[in-house]
């Protein structure tokens, strides 16, 4: 937008532009409640996505307990397993990850990294938290309705998610396709939200190319997802329409009991390619606002700017566009055109191109870095090593003769837990431990996150790592118990044993990590203002935590990338990214240089 | 300087730092709200199109029974149309800073859209008394469906239509009213053209969506 002829300026007034017309709250329910501040928002959401992601975190430990003893815990009936599994899926995926990538992360770093005072539309903004609230709550009213909730597997395939037979037939799923439809209105609010803030809120001088790879990722991401969740949707309301008003979209005719039931016509695989169109997407859903904490969090804690800046830009955009040509590698097993199964396998593995360009990327990022090997950093560290693990895994499945014989087996639950269930969360507690002393003024105590993140990161290896040989011997996913068969060996249980002991202390180190986020919001260490040395506006703000309105009096005006680490000739290791070049401190022997032109 | 042209700046250099100083903020020059709702149409018209993929995929997949046709659906076009053309009205009465030329726009407007809706309740009625009506039908499905689902977009355009009609009567300028003006009618116009490609591509009986399958070599 700004052609303008460059010359030297060495300071440059704070655009005009014209006052927003900020919200101030009045009383305490408007101002923590009923809040229209980005940050309370974000913090709501974070909230609520831990929460009921703690409660998907006891369902696997019971599923765990069933796998590793079978028939010792007489309250989980097969009917319960198959609730568990689905609960904790979904769960997982949509009310945890997606909500806190964007809802929290997004709403919280998105106007603070651009120079926004907060998101462009407030209200709405509310408005979609308290819809996705909403839905948190139709979904946990599902285990109490009779019949409990629905035992359809994440997946909600029909026929079965609605016949009798699979358990939460009758509420269950009605409830789930209903919390699906609201979470997907709430966040077409807050998408509509995040969007526009980062194209027309930015502040002065903050080009598109100088927003930190978080902001890209996070934006790409709520991109995809407003691309996608349509089609979540309309399977969602369609089944719906299915199970209440008995219209057959997805139900061909069936027999039951030598009886006809009162469908016939359906599709079953249109559902699939609905349900696939969004869930393909939806893993890079949760991983390019990944993709981007974790180049931030290089950069900063190894004190160098990021590897490729432009390049990571574009591997995001490029991934994002990709993803939604390679949705029917999730249904090699249900039947398909060996064209179309050449061309999905072709796809897929042509995203792997630019994803590998990010792993190089980063891993040059810390080529001669200073590393400092705080907690933030070896959280990304970890979800390097475990994103290229289940990268590779990736790649076998998506080729037909290697999927057929592995789908559905454990094979398959140890490549996505390891690519989109601990890669993303490794990177949220990343990011945690990054934040926290914005968000609450203090530091998360060492000693705790250092305990978190040792047996979060090594037990995570020694559950999933065994489940893949589990999966190539045979051991079917989804399955209550697998009871004698002739394939799997006696010590498959043992295996399944030592895994679910494995499960339950990984789980008690996350109990760790929930106190330490309380306790230290007490008794923490007091932050000193920007701990780690960022160059991101986030940590500029005048105050820290940031108040309400985020910025003083005017907006800050953007000089400079957001990696201006260790450049040479300046004296301090960071340049803030409203550093204006004459403000710049300049290091001993460096002073006829100056540093703009040290910084190219 | 277009999207892609800022794709390929590359900040770090002093060159382009010096450029990017100058940079205003904004990508595009438009109001968030009207940005804002350009995304939302987009999301909006991923959401029908993968209805009428739905709808052609279906077609392709099992015996197809196609609905019986609905006359009562071409008066309802012509209701819509009226709508909108209200609404255009509307608009330019704003720009001409007329205030009763809005007001008469936005209630007419209001009123069309209206009697689209009780129009479309009557083709659901007409069609479910129909001989040979079976639910399971999935094209008869598929009629409940999306029109219900445009009615409902429709329904939430008229939230705003309120809105800003009570501005107008409040006594409002027509300055601040404008804006109002110019998205409520942005969104009439849009699904009156979505309620046009579902109606000529889906229900107005004449297989056009099959014709366009077998254009396509699909079918
Ligand atoms: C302590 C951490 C976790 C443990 C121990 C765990 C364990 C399990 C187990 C045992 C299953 C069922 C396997 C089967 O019988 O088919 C499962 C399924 C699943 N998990 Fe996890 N999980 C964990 C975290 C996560 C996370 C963070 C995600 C987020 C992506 C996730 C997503 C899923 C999904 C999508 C399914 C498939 C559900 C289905 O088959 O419908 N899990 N998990
Ligand atoms: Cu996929």
């Amino acid at each position: 937008m700004t052609d303008v002829t460059p010359e030297t300026t060495s300071y440059l007034a704070p655009a005009e532009v014209e006052d927003v017309e900020l919200y101030h709250p009045k009383s305490f329910v408007t101002k923590y409640i009923w809040s229209q501040d980005a940050k309370v928002i974000a913090i709501q959401y974070a909230v609520t996505a831990i929460a009921i992601g703690l409660v998907a975190l006891v369902l696997s430990w019971m599923m765990r307990l069933q796998l590793g003893f079978p028939d010792t815990f007489s309250f989980i009936s097969p009917e319960a397993y198959l609730q568990l599994i689905t609960m904790h899926g979904m769960i997982m995926v949509i009310y945890l990850l997606t909500a806190l990538f964007l809802g929290g992360f997004g709403n919280y770093l998105i106007p603070l990294m651009v120079g926004a005072r907060d998101m462009v539309f407030p209200y709405v903004n509310m408005l979609s938290y308290w819809v996705y609230l909403l839905a948190v709550l139709v979904l946990v009213a599902s285990f109490f309705v009779p019949g409990g909730s629905t035992g359809a597997g994440w997946t909600l395939y029909p026929p079965q998610a609605i016949l009798a037979g699979t358990p939460g037939q009758s509420y269950g799923i009605i409830l789930m396709l209903a919390s699906l439809a609201l979470f997907i209105i709430g966040f077409t609010m807050g998408g509509l939200n995040y969007v526009v803030t980062v194209l027309q809120a930015r502040t002065r001088g903050m080009t598109l190319m100088r927003m930190p790879l978080t902001v890209w990722g996070i934006f790409v991401a709520t991109i995809l997802a407003l691309l996608a969740f349509p089609a979540l949707f309309v399977g969602a309301v369609m089944m719906m329409f299915d199970r209440l008003l008995g219209t057959s979209f997805f139900m061909p005719q069936i027999v039951e009991f030598g009886e006809s039931l009162k469908y016939g016509g359906g599709s079953p695989i249109l559902f699939q390619h609905l349900f696939w169109f969004f869930g393909h997407p939806e893993v890079y859903i949760v991983a390019l606002p990944g993709f981007g904490i974790v180049s931030d969090l290089l950069s900063v804690h190894a004190r160098k700017n990021i590897f490729g800046y432009r390049m990571m830009v574009w591997a995001i955009v490029v991934i994002g566009g990709l993803s939604f040509v390679v949705w029917a590698h999730h249904m090699y097993v249900s039947g398909m055109n060996p064209y179309f199964g050449f061309f999905f396998a072709t796809s897929t593995l042509i995203i792997a191109v630019p994803t590998a360009i990010k792993v190089y990327n980063w891993v040059l990022t810390l080529w001669r870095g200073n590393i400092h090997l705080t907690l933030p950093m070896l959280f990304a560290i970890a979800f390097i090593i475990t994103f290229v693990n289940g990268g590779i895994t990736g790649l076998f499945l998506g080729n037909v003769v290697v999927d057929v014989p592995l789908s559905d087996t454990m094979f398959v639950v140890a490549h996505f837990h390891m690519v989109m269930g601990v890669a993303p969360i490794l990177v949220i507690f990343g990011a945690i431990y990054h934040w926290y002393p914005l968000m609450s003024g203090r530091m998360l105590n060492q000693a705790m996150g250092h305990f978190h993140f040792w047996v979060t990161f090594i037990g995570a290896y020694l559950i999933y790592f065994p489940m893949h040989y589990l999966g190539f011997i045979g051991v079917p996913r989804r399955y209550y118990a697998i009871g004698e068969t002739e394939f799997i060996p006696l010590s498959a249980a043992t295996l399944n044993e030592f895994i679910t002991v494995a499960a339950l202390i990984v789980g008690l180190a996350q109990v760790v990590f929930i106190f330490n986020l309380v306790w230290s919001l007490f008794k923490g260490e007091k932050s000193v203002k920007n701990p780690w040395r960022a160059t991101s506006l986030e940590w500029q703000t005048p105050q820290m935590p940031p108040a309400h309105g985020n910025w003083g009096k005017e907006l800050p005006v953007v000089y400079r990338w957001a990696y201006d680490y260790s450049v040479p000739g300046a004296a301090e290791d960071f340049l803030p990214q409203n550093l204006a070049p004459d403000q710049v401190a300049i290091a001993k022997g460096h002073e006829a240089s100056g540093v703009r032109a040290a910084a190219t | 300087m277009s999207i892609f042209h800022q794709l390929l700046a590359k900040p770090w250099v002093t060159a382009q730092a010096r450029i990017d100083d100058f940079h205003v903020g904004g990508t595009f020059f438009l109001s968030p709200a009207k940005l804002g709702l350009r995304v939302f149409l987009a999301v909006v018209t991923v959401l029908f199109t993968l209805l009428i993929f739905a709808y052609g995929m279906r077609m392709e997949l099992e015996v197809w029974r196609p609905t019986p046709q609905v006359s009562l659906l071409w008066l309802n076009t012509v209701l819509l149309v009226l709508s909108s053309s209200a609404m255009q009205w509307a608009l330019f009465s704003a720009r001409r800073h007329e205030i009763d030329g809005v007001w008469i726009g936005l209630l007419a407007g209001g009123f069309f859209a209206i009697a689209f809706l009780g129009g479309q309740i009557m083709a659901w009625r007409q069609l479910d008394s129909l001989v040979g009506f079976n639910i399971t039908n999935p094209a008869i499905g598929f009629f409940f469906l999306i029109t219900a689902l445009h009615g409902l977009h429709l329904l939430g355009g008229l939230v705003a239509l309120g809105r800003a009609t009570t501005k107008v009567w409040r006594g409002f300028d027509v300055a601040p009213v404008r804006l109002s003006v110019e998205l409520c009618t942005t969104y009439w116009h849009y699904l009156l053209l979505v309620w046009l490609v579902l109606f000529g591509l889906l229900f107005s009986g004449n297989d056009s969506l099959g014709i366009l399958l077998s254009i396509c070599g699909l079918r």
